[in-house]
């Protein structure tokens, strides 16, 4: 017994322990979001100085609706991941459920709402489904969404006719990719998110400080809400720019309206996953299965419900990209859609072997995904070395994660 | 002084094999009971059986003098009886809060109460005098096999059990860390609490113990006090069953 026990009163968490600690994190192989943020940094950096169209306003929302709907599926591929499993099918499940929406607003002649309701009540199923078949008969997942991989490839065939594609035409589904929220609004959803942010922060550290265990300093709340005030600022007013070559004819300015719905199922996600019993079980069951089981947790509900979220959170990245297309097609969700959505996560720090991972992960992840999507696109590559170019950093995020995992193990960390 | 936990005549066969027969086991709070046996002796069955893993197939159980039935692990908990098998089932992934409180967390609605959590945890830890944990929000990944043991100890008496059961707690640690695990062992009876421990170790039986019980091939060979015996009785005892007048003769009881 040679090291004492700090009592939390006595804990410090000034600003230089939390460097010191997230430094130590580092060196033990738990790099979090660094290698996504570098590698964002990098490739901005790199874009712009080659082509300087990448560092315009209107290729800054593009970038955004761009990379709305593989970030969606890749939050939702988060939960199952944490589990230590795979949806392979999450692609194709978003293009099932984007189908299910294009045929339920023309064929059907629905509201808009009733049609997104159709499209997420079909992920729903589908996760179920999947997760049921995984949790109570024990099929790998791996095998379970390859089966479902190819079948919802050939539903969406089927839903769509072979080969035709249905058009979209309901106005509030077209805006969520191809309108902008007008910029007074973005300032206020802005200063509204960061003044919240910040009360949040610190009502949480004075209830803590009140009761005697260690909070987070005033200045390191500043720094962080500064820095979100910041880079927040940033981005708002760059897209608040106009981008219209003709704005007398028409204005194009303002926050895509894509981004408040991924802001907001950020927020919500991550709440869940760090502030509910729920969200504490995953990493659980992710963690240590035999040990949730022994806890108590039925570990097979958490995996259909992990399943669900995931298939769910699909079904929006469906209705996302249906409306960023203007239609849906036998194509919609395929071909490298799922292979990004898996690479974003794991860009982001999530991790293939279960429980670590964060729905920041998916999208700093995404944002890095369309980012070699968008730019090499600008440098007139073609999609075959955009392909092989994701592949080598998804191959390389996937090294990343097994290579920690080895040195947190020898570090006696694991 | 009357056990807080009694058995009387248990037996449990897995299909046609009868593990344990006709076994009696007495635990009193405040004291150490040494639970010992040779491999396959029936010394996890027999915790299993108390922690409600296994049913029984006939005997009795009593709880504070009072016949109680226990048919899952949720019973055992209920009554207060906490057991820490030997592969410890601590998630590597969550800090030593989120691990003491695993499938029990504190909730103000729907969301967690890491603060009550955080204070509960460091008040236990702070009674058990655990001084090596450098802090209690350290992902158990980065902890010593002892500190990690002294987690998991810690987490079965968070709970005000009145039981703790440790299925050789020490058999991976080295000879510090086992020191330290003893040491809280012995902690944990002098705090008032029933504490069963499994050890294959006779030292480690002779410094913490206060009763001895040896199980030979599913039988309760004896049950005597610790100050009453030597370490070749106890030896004896585990290997054939008797020693001296102490022990089976053909097979039952003395
Ligand atoms: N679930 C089970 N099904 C069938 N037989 C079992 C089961 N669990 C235990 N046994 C048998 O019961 C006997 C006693 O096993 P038990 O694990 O209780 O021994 P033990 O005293 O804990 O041994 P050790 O010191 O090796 O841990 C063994 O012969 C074992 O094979
Ligand atoms: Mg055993």
């Amino acid at each position: 017994m040679t090291t004492t026990l700090k009592a939390p009163r006595a804990e410090s968490r000034s600003i230089g322990s939390n460097v010191r600690g997230y430094a130590e994190r580092v060196r033990g192989g738990d790099m979090g979001a660094l290698p996504a943020v570098f590698g964002l940094v990098v490739l901005c950096t790199v874009f712009s100085i080659l082509k300087p169209a990448f560092l315009t306003s209107g290729n800054f929302a593009n970038l955004f609706t761009q990379g709305a709907a593989v970030t969606v599926i890749a939050m939702g591929l988060v939960f199952v991941l944490l589990l230590g499993e795979i949806d392979l099918s999450a692609g194709f499940a978003s293009g099932v459920c984007a189908a299910v929406l294009a045929i339920m607003l023309t064929d059907q002649g629905l509201p808009w709402y009733a049609a997104v309701g159709a499209a997420i009540l079909t992920g729903v199923v589908i996760g179920t489904v999947i997760g049921t078949l995984v949790a109570k008969l024990g099929i790998p997942s791996f095998v379970v969404t390859l089966a479902a991989f190819l079948g919802f490839q050939g539903l969406v065939l089927l839903l769509v006719k072979g080969g035709t594609n249905i058009s979209i035409r309901d106005e509030t589904i077209l805006a969520i990719s191809n309108k902008y929220l007008p910029p007074a609004l973005g300032w206020g959803l802005l200063a509204a998110g960061v003044v919240g942010y910040a009360a949040l922060q610190l009502l949480r550290a004075r209830k803590r400080t009140g009761r005697g265990l260690a909070a987070d300093p005033v200045s390191l709340i500043a720094v962080r809400v500064g820095a979100l005030a910041v880079l927040g600022g940033l981005a708002v007013y760059f897209l608040n720019l106009e981008r219209s070559r003709n704005a007398a004819v028409v204005s194009l300015k303002g926050v895509p309206v894509v981004v408040p719905i991924i802001v907001v199922l950020l927020l919500v996600l991550t709440f869940v996953l760090r502030r509910t019993g729920f969200g504490r079980h995953l990493y659980a069951v992710g963690g240590n299965a035999e040990a949730a089981r022994r806890a108590g947790i039925n570990v097979d509900r958490m995996k259909i419900s992990a399943f669900m979220i995931c298939s769910t959170l699909a079904a929006v990245g469906g209705v996302i990209a249906a409306s960023r297309a203007s239609s849906v097609d036998p194509n919609t969700g395929g071909s490298n859609v799922l292979l990004y959505a898996v690479g974003a996560a794991v860009i982001g720090g999530t991790s293939l072997f279960g429980g670590k991972g964060r729905v920041l992960d998916a999208v700093l992840g995404g944002a890095v995904v369309a980012v070699i999507e968008n730019g090499m696109g600008l440098m007139g590559y073609s999609s075959g070395v955009k392909y092989i170019v994701t592949g080598s950093v998804l191959l390389l995020a996937a090294g990343v994660d097994a290579l920690s995992r080895k040195r947190a193990a020898a570090a006696g960390l694991r | 002084m009357t056990p807080v936990l009694e058995l009387r005549g248990i037996d449990k066969s897995f299909g046609p094999v009868q593990v344990l027969h006709d076994v009696s086991f007495s635990v009193y709070p405040g004291e150490v009971t040494a639970l010992v046996g040779d491999n396959g002796a029936g010394k996890s069955t027999l915790v299993k059986c108390v922690g409600g893993i296994h049913p029984i197939d006939s005997g009795s159980y009593f709880f504070e003098g009072k016949p109680v039935q226990v048919h899952s692990p949720r019973d055992a908990a209920a009554l207060g009886i906490e057991i820490v098998y030997q592969d410890l089932a601590l998630c590597d992934n969550l800090d030593i809060v989120q691990n003491m409180f695993l499938g029990r967390e504190h909730k103000r609605g729907l969301v967690l109460d890491e603060d009550t959590m955080e204070e509960m945890a460091a008040k236990t830890l702070q009674s058990l005098s655990v001084k090596t944990v450098k802090s209690i929000r350290q992902h158990v990944s980065s902890l010593s096999g002892g500190q990690r043991q002294t987690v998991a100890i810690a987490k079965a008496v968070l709970w005000n059990s009145k039981v703790v059961i440790l299925d050789e707690p020490t058999a991976a640690l080295g000879v510090a860390q086992t020191a330290q695990v003893l040491e809280l062992v012995r902690r944990l009876a002098d705090q008032g609490l029933a504490v069963v421990l499994i050890s294959h170790n006779m030292n480690d039986v002779f410094a913490v113990s206060d009763r001895i019980a040896a199980l030979y091939l599913g039988r309760m060979a004896a049950q005597v006090k610790t100050s009453e015996v030597t370490h070749a009785q106890v030896v004896e005892l585990i290997t054939s069953g008797r020693s001296g007048d102490l022990g089976l003769t053909n097979g039952v009881p003395a």
